[in-house]
C-alpha cells in the first residue's frame, strides 16, 4: 500500500495531471444519474476530439483505443449530474466556438482547425485551473481536520475531463498499453538499473 | 455438543489469527477459527488478478458514483477501487459511527487484510519498548525487544522477508530473504545521504514481505505489483499462501466463515471464557462453541468490540474493563506528509518490472543526539521513477508530437512520505454506540480518535527533514506536502485493549492474557501499549507465535 501511495504523492506533488486519482472530480453532494445518454454523433465527436489531443503518429491513437466509448462509460458511471452536464455543455459550447471560428461545425473542420480550437480551449481550461487550484486550497485549509472534508468546491472545467479521460481511456487501452507504451503483465524477475536509450517507451506501471 | 468443543478457538484468519492457527495446531491442538466473512480461496478466488488494465470496466482507475455512494470511508483514500473491491467491508451492512472523522478500512473475508497490506515488514528497536517508561508515556510495556527478538527471527524465517542486514540499532536486522534492489537514483540518494549525514541518517531499501527467492514451497514475487489483487504465485505473505495451508497440513484445522463471534461466554466460577457465541451471517442461526483456550485476532477494533460484549453481567463495560482501559488509547500511524523533488541526470538509467516495494529512511529523530521538540519520531518510505505518461507536460498540450513524448520515460522524481509514531492518549477511544445496529442487530463502534500536539507537531518535521534532506542531496525543486491524514488512514488501527504489568492500568498481561479470563489471548493491533514508527505486522506476528508458545505450554502444566 505505502508504495501505491508514495506514487500518487508524487503525482500530486509534482504538479501532473491527477488522471486516476481516486477522488477527482468527487462531489458527493451530488446526485447520481445513471440516465445520461450519448448519441452516436456525440461518441464521434469525442473520437475526433480524442484523435485530436492524441492523433496517431507512429503508434496508434485515440480512435484506435475507441476512446469516444470509454468516455462514455466513465462519464455515465464516474461523474455526478453536475459534473455530467458541465461535460455535455462543454461540447456544444466547442460546437459553438467552431461555429463563430471555422463557420462549421468541429466534425467538418480539418484537423490543422480542430487542433487550433482544441489549443485554445486548452489554454483556457489551464488558466481556469490555476484559479481553481488556488480557490479550492483555502478551502481545504479552512475545512483540514473536521468531517467536513468534502467541501464545494469550484466546478470542474469540461476539457479538463475530456483530456483527462482520453489520456487516462488511451494509455490504459489495449492498443495504447501494448503499443504505444510497454506492457509487461509478468516481468519475472526486476533490475533496478538497466540502460535507456533515447526512443526506448515507457514500462506500463501496473498495479 | 461435542462437536463443537475444541482445544482452541482462534477468532478472526487475518495475519494475526493466520499465525495462531497455524502455531496452535502444529502444536497439535484441535482448533477452530471463526472468520466474520465468505471463504477466499487462494489462487482460486483471486479473480481478478490476471485482468489486464482494459478488461476493467473502469480500467481500475476511478470509483463509480455508485461505489461512492456505497463506500462513504472507503472512498476517502485509494482502496476503493473496483480491482479487489470485494475484500473490503460492506459499509452498508457494517456501519460505525465517526465522532471524529476516522477513516476504518477493513476487510471481512477469510484472509482479511493479510490480503491487501503492504507488506512491509520490520522489527520494532529496543527504544520503542522502553520509551513509554522513561517519559512516563501511558504505561511501561511489560516486555523488551530481547524478549521479542527469537519471536521475531522465528515468524521472519517462516513469512519470507526481504531486506538487507544494516546494524543499525534504529532498525534491527532480521533473518533475511537477499534484499530487493534500488534503481539508479535511489543508488545514488544512499550514497549521498550517507556522505552528508556521517551514519546518522540512512537510506536503505525496504524491508518487505514478498519473496525475493522461492521458500518454503511458495513462488518467488514475479514482479507484477499486483499484490493487492491476491498473488497466484503465493509471491507475498498472506493467511492464505502461508500460515493457513501450514495449519491445514496439520489436520488439526478446521475453518468456519461467515461466522460473526458476537461474545465470550465467561464463566465465573472459573474465572474463564468458556467458549464463544456465534451469529452465523448467513442464517442468523446462533451457535456456541467451547474450547480451553481463545485466541481474538479479529483486528484491533473488533477484538475489543467483542470484549465489550462479553461478561456485562459482571463487568458493565465488558471483559477486560475492570482496568477502565478497554477501548482506550487507540493509535494509528500518521503520515501523508513529505516532500518530493525532480533528480538530474540519469537519463540513460531506467528499471525492468514493477517492485513492490520501495526505500526508506529509519527513525533518526530523538535519538543519539538528534533532540526535538516532540517525543519519538517518524521513519520516510521513499523511491525514485521515471516520469510516466500521466506526467505534466508543461511545453506540449495536445497533438502527436504530446502524444510521443509521453510515451518516453520522463525525467526522474524522488518522493518522501513520512510515517509517525502517534502516542498512546487516554482520550483517543472507542465504546459501543447502542444507538446503530449492523445489519444482524448487533451495536456498532463509535470511533473519537485525534491526533494530539506530539504528532502535529512532529508533521511540520516530517515536512521539513524531507525538504531539507532532499535538498542537501540535490534535488531540485523539493515541494513539500501535508495532505490532510486523518486517523485510521494508516490503516495501522493499535491499542483498546493493551498489555501491560498492572491489571489495574492494562487489559492484557505480559503474554497478552486478558488479566480478567486468563485463558483469553488477544495478540492483534489491539495489544499495542505504543506504536513505534515503523509498520506494525511483523510485531503481531512475533507477539502472536510467542502467546501461541506460551498458551500451550501453561495447558500442558495445567495452568488453564
Amino acid at each position: 500500500m505505502e508504495r501505491r501511495e508514495l506514487l500518487r504523492m508524487i503525482a500530486l506533488a509534482t504538479g501532473a495531471a491527477m488522471v486516476g486519482g481516486e477522488v477527482l472530480f468527487s462531489g458527493c453532494k451530488n446526485q447520481t444519474n445513471d440516465t445520461i445518454t450519448f448519441s452516436e454523433k456525440t461518441i464521434a465527436l469525442l473520437d475526433e476530439i480524442g484523435e485530436t489531443i492524441l492523433p496517431r503518429t507512429k503508434t496508434p491513437g485515440a480512435k484506435d483505443a475507441a476512446i469516444g466509448k470509454f468516455i462514455q462509460t466513465m462519464v455515465t458511471d464516474c461523474y455526478y449530474a453536475n459534473d455530467q452536464e458541465i461535460f455535455m455543455k462543454g461540447l456544444d459550447e466547442l460546437q459553438q466556438q467552431s461555429k463563430q471560428q471555422f463557420s462549421k461545425s468541429f466534425m467538418d473542420c480539418t484537423a490543422l482547425q480542430r487542433t487550433v480550437l482544441i489549443k485554445k480551449i486548452d489554454s483556457a481550461a489551464k488558466e481556469y485551473n490555476n484559479k481553481k487550484f488556488a480557490y479550492d486550497s483555502e478551502r481545504n485549509d479552512k475545512t483540514k481536520g473536521t468531517l467536513q472534508y468534502k467541501k464545494d468546491e469550484m466546478p470542474n472545467h469540461w476539457f479538463t475531463m475530456v483530456k483527462q479521460l482520453a489520456l487516462l481511456g488511451f494509455f490504459t487501452s489495449k492498443k495504447g498499453a501494448s503499443e504505444a507504451l510497454r506492457y509487461i503483465a509478468v516481468p519475472g524477475k526486476y533490475e533496478g538499473d538497466v540502460p535507456y536509450v533515447k526512443g526506448d517507451r515507457v514500462i506500463y506501471p501496473c498495479y | 455438543m461435542p462437536d463443537n468443543n475444541y482445544d482452541a478457538i482462534v477468532i478472526g484468519s487475518g495475519i494475526t489469527g493466520g499465525w495462531a492457527a497455524k502455531e496452535l495446531c502444529e502444536k497439535g491442538l484441535k482448533v477452530i477459527m471463526l472468520e466474520r466473512g465468505r471463504n477466499v480461496e487462494h489462487i482460486k478466488d483471486y479473480v481478478k488478478t490476471n485482468g489486464h488494465p482494459w478488461e476493467f470496466a473502469h480500467r481500475g482507475m476511478k470509483p463509480t458514483t455508485k461505489m461512492l455512494d456505497e463506500y462513504p470511508v472507503l472512498q476517502r483514500d485509494y482502496p476503493l477501487n473496483e480491482r479487489n473491491l470485494d475484500w473490503w467491508a460492506n459499509e452498508k451492512e457494517a456501519p460505525f459511527t465517526e465522532v471524529k472523522r476516522f477513516d476504518w478500512f477493513r476487510g471481512y473475508q477469510v484472509g482479511g487484510r493479510s490480503l491487501m497490506w503492504g507488506r512491509q515488514s520490520y522489527r520494532w528497536n529496543k527504544w520503542d519498548f522502553e520509551a513509554n517508561a522513561k517519559e512516563g508515556i501511558a504505561i511501561d510495556w511489560p516486555i523488551r525487544y530481547d524478549e521479542l527478538a527469537p519471536w521475531y527471527s522465528y515468524v521472519e524465517k517462516f513469512a519470507g522477508i526481504s531486506g538487507t542486514k544494516e546494524g543499525l540499532d534504529v532498525l534491527p536486522d532480521g533473518e533475511f530473504l537477499p534484499p530487493m534492489e534500488m534503481n539508479a537514483v535511489e543508488k545514488d540518494l544512499a550514497q549521498r545521504v550517507k556522505g552528508i549525514y556521517k551514519g546518522n541518517r540512512h537510506l536503505i531499501i525496504g524491508r518487505n514481505a514478498n519473496l525475493t527467492v522461492p521458500h518454503n514451497d511458495r513462488t518467488n514475487c514475479q514482479y507484477r505489483n499486483k499484490c493487492w489483487m491476491g498473488c497466484p504465485f503465493g509471491g507475498y505473505f498472506s493467511t492464505q499462501s502461508a500460515t493457513l495451508p501450514a495449519a491445514m497440513k496439520t489436520g488439526n484445522l478446521t475453518l468456519r466463515p461467515f461466522s460473526i463471534v458476537t461474545k465470550l461466554i465467561y464463566d465465573k466460577d472459573t474465572n474463564k471464557a468458556s467458549g464463544v457465541e456465534v451469529l452465523d451471517a448467513e442464517t442468523n442461526k446462533t451457535y456456541v462453541y467451547t474450547a480451553k483456550i481463545i485466541f481474538l485476532n479479529a483486528s484491533a477494533f473488533n477484538s475489543t468490540w467483542i470484549l465489550m460484549n462479553s461478561a456485562t453481567d459482571i463487568w458493565p463495560d465488558g471483559l477486560g474493563s475492570s482496568s477502565g482501559e478497554l477501548g482506550h488509547n487507540v493509535m494509528d500511524h500518521h503520515f501523508k506528509a513529505g516532500a518530493s523533488g525532480r533528480v538530474e541526470g540519469f537519463e540513460d538509467r531506467y528499471y525492468y518490472g514493477h517492485r513492490p516495494n520501495g526505500v526508506i529512511v529509519p527513525r533518526y529523530q530523538n535519538v543519539y543526539n538528534d533532540k526535538r521538540d516532540y517525543l519519538r519520531g517518524f521513519m520516510y518510505q521513499a523511491g525514485a521513477e521515471r516520469g510516466n505518461w500521466f506526467r505534466n507536460m508543461a511545453e506540449l498540450s495536445i497533438g502527436g508530437d504530446f502524444k510521443d513524448a509521453l510515451c518516453e520515460p520522463g525525467e526522474w522524481t524522488f518522493g518522501m512520505n513520512a510515517f509517525g509514531e502517534m502516542l498512546p492518549d487516554h482520550s483517543n477511544k472507542i465504546s459501543l454506540d447502542n444507538n446503530k445496529k449492523d445489519k444482524w442487530g448487533l451495536p456498532v463502534l463509535a470511533v473519537d480518535v485525534e491526533l494530539k500536539d506530539n504528532e502535529k507537531k512532529m508533521r511540520q518535521s516530517m515536512m521539513q527533514d524531507a525538504k531539507e534532506m532532499l535538498e542537501a542531496c540535490g534535488v531540485k525543486e523539493v515541494a513539500t506536502w501535508d495532505n490532510d491524514y486523518a486517523p485510521g488512514m494508516g490503516i495501522h488501527e493499535m491499542g483498546t485493549a493493551r498489555m501491560g504489568r498492572d491489571p489495574k492500568t492494562s487489559v492484557l498481561n505480559a503474554h497478552n492474557q486478558v488479566w480478567d479470563a486468563m485463558n483469553v489471548f488477544v495478540t492483534d493491533g489491539a495489544s499495542m501499549t505504543s506504536s513505534s514508527c515503523v509498520n506494525p505486522s511483523l510485531t503481531y506476528m512475533a507477539l502472536t507465535a510467542r502467546a501461541c508458545n506460551y498458551a500451550v505450554n501453561e495447558l500442558k502444566k495445567q495452568n488453564l
